[in-house]
Parts: structure tokens; C-alpha cells; sequence
């Protein structure tokens, strides 16, 4: 089932990504080849075929309790929009 | 028409771990904003969780604790939705009937004749988001180092099994303990590591369904959740009588004005688009392991009042006084009750004068002067009626500040009681010969003057003498 374009540019708003009409032509297309590639594995029998939802058979990947690693405040923020007061600024909530 | 409230709650437990569920940032309280984060717990693409073990093995104990059936294999889910204090885009949980770590289980609470059940749906684990703040000029920020603490989730099963405010609080309050007497959780409502979100119905009697249900948030203490479960059931028992209709809403508590007041809609369940996480491989547990955490658990806080109560002979008040937020000093009675002496007494001193010592000097038992043996010596002394109460408390204090054993300084001071009856008659004379007007008095029938003849004997021996044979005896010379 083809995504429509306010479909798509609702999506887009709520991942906070802000995409030009160019971009948007692209998404589009794009997705709408991997949501038909979706229906064809629709198509497939899988009757008696197990359930998995991961793709490598490992199982209990632990780690010790022992703290390690970690980014400074500044190299944390350095990614940010923008920060103030050590805090990530974000958009407020209205609610 | 008559009413029956029903309570469903869900419990948040931070784990006390040293570590994030997901990263190896340091789990803690307060600090510096943003001085507790990394690639994983912020978000950032290409990182990947791996989980800890330890939170784990804080959430397989208390699910054991609580009764519960263990999940040998369970995964972990993606529950997606947007926040700014989220910064993945979803949170990391588990979900589904019997994929939680523990799942069908029920923990007991005190009742009037007894304990009741209270049955858990599951316990699960998850991930704690990070906190929005606000910055003056109507400015918002975030500070991410609790986003990824390891979050145990605790929901009761459904129809519910509370349904007063007061049962409410009693789940609240042994389900507290119990995580606190298991290591699992500091419990610390202030500091948000233990938050409850009941969710309210009301129904007529005898009815087979459930009312409309509101979910009650910003509950702050216990005594807020029991006025706020009371305020919201006779807000949905008005709200029918006058003919009016109640909707699935989320509520908060507004604490100053004991008042509850509509929030944000509730989201469908489907909206949150729950998937398998492929970044985190199953879990999968085998019994040994299982059995072996199952039989290293320790006497929980229900199972040690019901001992306390019927094997001990201690009253709920008591054993109340016992079973706090410190397990040690359950552990420190149970140290003296197995040396030996009254129960009772042993309570009494613990929680009288021990305890205002110990929070005079802001010191745990453990590291007072003060050993369970101590207070064991002084109770026999006590028993065995060689002090009395007042000479009791003034050993008990000398044996606080020096760590001396209470008959210890019994010896070296001298301070026996006095229970020798012909001593105590030869002293209880010279009193009466001394004071005739008192005597006098007596006879005349003020016979409360009596307490000072009986202060005038214990003057005379140092009040060392046994009050109950002076008072005994003061009475057979008075009435001669
Ligand atoms: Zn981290």
C-alpha cells in the first residue's frame, strides 16, 4: 500500500526532520520501493515457520555493573541545536 | 446506591545499581546536569545497548519475592513515542503477558484478621527517560543523567484487590520495604526512585464490572495517594449521582489544594507501535540460576511481622518500630532475641533510649558502642531484678558513651538492686521514725503522702533498693 505525501510529511514532522519539496519527491519514491518490496514478503507462506525477531542467535549479552566510558558535558552538548545552562534546549511543551 | 472503589496500581522502582540499564554511565542522584551520559543513553546514531546484569538480577529476586512465575526466556521491546526528555524516540521495555521478567505473582499485606493478597500482574523492566526542566524567559532543557537508569515496573493484576485507600497504602508500604530489605531499591520517594500511579474505578455494588477508570499522577507520599484515591472515588460517586458520565481520563493530584484535575488524553495502547528490540538479544535464564537466587533471598519484611506477631509474641505496633527502611535493625533484634531475653524488652529498649541515642549522634546501631549482647546483658539484668528501671537507664547511657558491658559497670559501681526484704523493712522504718508527720498524716488517711516516705527509702539507698518490695513493705508498716 503506497504512502501518501501528507502521510509522509506528517512522519517527517513528528521525527522532526524538515525535508525540502526536492527531498520530499525522493522520500517518497524511496519509501513507496521498500513498502512494495514489503507486500511481496507478505506474499510469502510462513505457516509452521518460527517466530524471531532477531537476526543473529546470540542470547544473554550481559554486562558487569562497573561503570566505563561516558562523554564529557561539553563533547555531550557539542551536538545540540543548542543548550543553555548545561541543558539541552528544547522546544516547550505544550500540553 | 452503594459503591465499591477498585485500585489497580503501578509501581516505578529505580534500581540501585552502579550503573545505567543500557550504557556503563555511573547511576546516581543530583550532581551536575548532563555529567552522566554517553552515545547510548543519548540517543546517538550507531550506539548500542548492552544491558546489565545486575539490574537483572534485581528484578528476577523481586519477582521471586513477590510470587512470581519467571519468564526463562524474555526479550526486550521498543515503546515508541516522542518527548523531548526521550531522546531515542523510544523507550526501552518488555511487553506482553508472560515476556516480563516475572509475571502471576501476589505479595501479602496486614489486614484486620490477618494478611490479604494482593496479586501482581508483572514486574518488568525498562528504562528511566531524563528530565525537562525549565529555564527563566519560558525556556525548556533537558538533562539526561537518569535517562537509561534501570527502571523496574510493578502493575497489579486486573480486576483489582484493593479497594480502600488504607489497603492502598499498606500494598505501597510492604512493596517499599520489600524492595528496600532486598537491596533492589533505596525506595526514595523524594528523590523520585519510588513513584506510584494508581488508576481508580468505582462500580455499584454487586455489580460485575468495573466503573470508568482515571489514573492518578503527581501522587507525592503515601498520604497523598490514600486522601487522592479517597477524593477521586466520591469526585466519580458525585459525578454518576447527579446523573453525569465519567471518561478514561489521566488526572493529577494537586497537593495544595487536594484536588484532582484533568490531564493529558491517554494514549491507546497501539499507539506506542511495541516491536521486538533487535539491538538486544534475548534473555534467556536457566533454573540453577533461578533456584539458586530463589533460595539466597532474605526473610522479607511480611513474613518477619507474622513471626514477630505469633512466634515472639510482639503487637503490630511493635514489630512496626522493628521493620523500617534500615534492614539492620530488624537484624540487630533478631541478633539479640537469638541470645537470649524478653522480646519485648529487647523492643522497648531498642526503640526507647536506644534509638533517641542513635539519632542524637546521627549513628546506625551497627556502629554504636552498643552491641546486641549489650542490650541482652541489660535485659537480664532488668529480668533477674538486680536493677531497676531508673538504674537501667543510667547504665544503659554509661554503657553507650564507653562501650562497657551494662553488668560490667553493675560490678565495678556496685549498683545491685536491693531486694533484701529485712534491709529494705530497716530502711522503711528509719524513714517513718524520721518523718512522724508524714506518718501522722497517713493515719489521718492522705495516703497519697506515701510516695514521699517511699522517696525518703530510695534516698537512703542510693535507689538501689526494688521500688515493688519497698512499696510493698512501706504499706504493711503503715497499716501495722
Ligand atoms: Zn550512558
Amino acid at each position: 500500500m503506497p504512502i501518501s505525501m501528507d502521510e509522509l510529511r506528517q512522519i517527517a514532522d513528528l521525527a522532526r526532520l524538515r525535508l525540502s519539496d526536492v527531498e520530499l519527491e525522493a522520500m517518497h519514491s524511496d519509501l513507496n520501493r521498500v513498502l512494495t518490496h514489503f507486500t511481496h514478503l507478505q506474499e510469502l507462506q510462513l505457516a509452521g515457520v518460527e517466530v524471531s525477531a532477531h537476526a543473529v542467535d546470540a542470547q544473554s549479552v550481559w554486562d558487569n555493573d562497573e561503570p566505563s566510558g561516558g562523554l564529557s558535558r561539553e563533547q555531550a552538548l557539542s551536538s545540540a541545536p543548542s543548550a543553555e545552562s548545561g541543558l539541552f534546549l528544547v522546544p516547550t511543551i505544550i500540553e | 446506591m452503594r459503591y465499591v472503589t477498585s485500585v489497580g496500581m503501578e509501581v516505578h522502582a529505580e534500581l540501585l545499581t552502579k550503573t545505567k540499564m543500557f550504557c556503563r554511565c555511573p547511576n546516581a542522584f543530583g550532581g551536575e546536569v548532563n555529567t552522566r551520559v554517553c552515545p547510548v543513553c543519548l540517543g546517538l546514531p550507531g550506539s548500542l545497548p548492552v544491558i546489565n546484569r545486575q539490574a537483572v538480577e534485581h528484578v528476577v529476586r523481586t519477582a521471586l519475592a513477590l510470587n512470581c512465575q519467571i519468564a526463562m526466556w524474555s526479550v526486550f521491546h521498543r515503546k515508541n513515542y516522542f518527548y523531548p526528555d526521550l531522546p531515542k524516540g523510544y523507550q526501552i521495555s518488555q511487553y506482553g503477558e508472560t515476556n516480563p521478567i516475572g509475571y502471576h505473582g501476589w505479595i501479602e499485606i496486614p489486614s484486620e484478621d490477618g494478611e490479604n493478597k494482593v496479586s501482581i500482574q508483572r514486574v518488568h523492566l525498562e528504562e528511566d527517560t531524563g528530565k525537562l526542566m525549565h529555564l527563566p524567559g519560558g525556556k525548556a532543557g533537558v538533562d539526561f543523567n537518569r535517562a537509561g537508569v534501570p527502571l523496574m515496573e510493578i502493575v497489579t493484576a486486573f480486576p483489582p484487590d484493593i479497594h480502600t485507600p488504607d489497603e492502598a497504602r499498606e500494598y505501597l508500604h510492604y512493596l517499599r520495604l520489600t524492595l528496600i530489605h532486598l537491596g533492589a531499591s533505596d525506595g526514595k520517594m523524594e528523590q523520585g526512585s519510588f513513584r506510584c500511579e494508581p488508576n481508580i474505578s468505582v462500580a455499584p455494588e454487586g455489580s460485575d464490572k468495573l466503573g470508568t477508570k482515571t489514573e492518578l499522577k503527581n501522587l507525592g507520599s503515601f498520604k497523598a495517594v490514600s486522601i487522592g484515591i479517597q477524593h477521586e472515588a466520591e469526585r466519580m460517586i458525585s459525578t454518576i449521582d447527579n446523573g453525569g458520565e465519567l471518561h478514561q481520563e489521566t488526572r493529577g493530584w494537586d497537593e495544595g489544594r487536594q484536588i484532582s484535575y484533568p490531564m493529558r488524553k491517554k494514549e491507546r495502547e497501539h499507539d506506542y507501535r511495541y516491536f521486538p528490540d533487535p539491538d538486544l538479544p534475548p534473555m534467556v535464564f536457566d533454573e540453577e540460576y533461578i533456584e539458586g537466587l530463589r533460595a539466597a533471598l532474605p526473610e522479607l519484611p511480611l513474613q518477619r511481622r507474622k513471626r514477630y506477631i505469633r512466634q515472639l509474641g510482639l503487637s503490630a505496633y511493635d514489630a512496626s518500630l522493628l521493620i523500617t527502611d534500615d534492614p539492620g535493625w530488624a537484624e540487630y533484634f533478631d541478633e539479640a532475641v537469638s541470645l537470649g531475653g524478653s522480646p519485648k524488652l529487647i523492643c522497648n529498649w531498642m526503640n526507647g533510649d536506644f534509638l533517641a541515642m542513635l539519632n542524637e549522634e546521627g549513628l546506625p546501631a551497627r556502629e554504636s558502642s552498643v552491641s546486641p549482647a549489650h542490650i541482652v546483658d541489660l535485659v537480664a539484668l532488668l529480668e533477674s531484678n538486680r536493677i531497676n528501671g531508673k538504674q537501667a537507664k543510667e547504665i544503659f547511657e554509661q554503657s553507650f558513651k564507653t562501650g562497657e558491658k551494662p553488668s560490667d559497670i553493675v560490678k565495678r559501681e556496685g549498683l545491685e538492686q536491693l531486694t533484701d526484704e529485712s534491709e529494705i523493712r530497716k530502711a522503711v522504718k528509719e524513714a517513718m521514725n524520721q518523718n512522724p508527720d508524714a506518718v501522722q498524716k497517713y493515719k489521718e488517711g492522705k495516703t497519697n503522702i506515701q510516695g514521699f516516705l517511699i522517696g525518703q527509702v530510695m534516698k537512703k539507698t542510693q535507689g538501689k533498693a526494688n521500688p515493688e518490695i519497698v512499696s510493698r513493705v512501706m504499706t504493711e508498716e503503715l497499716e501495722r
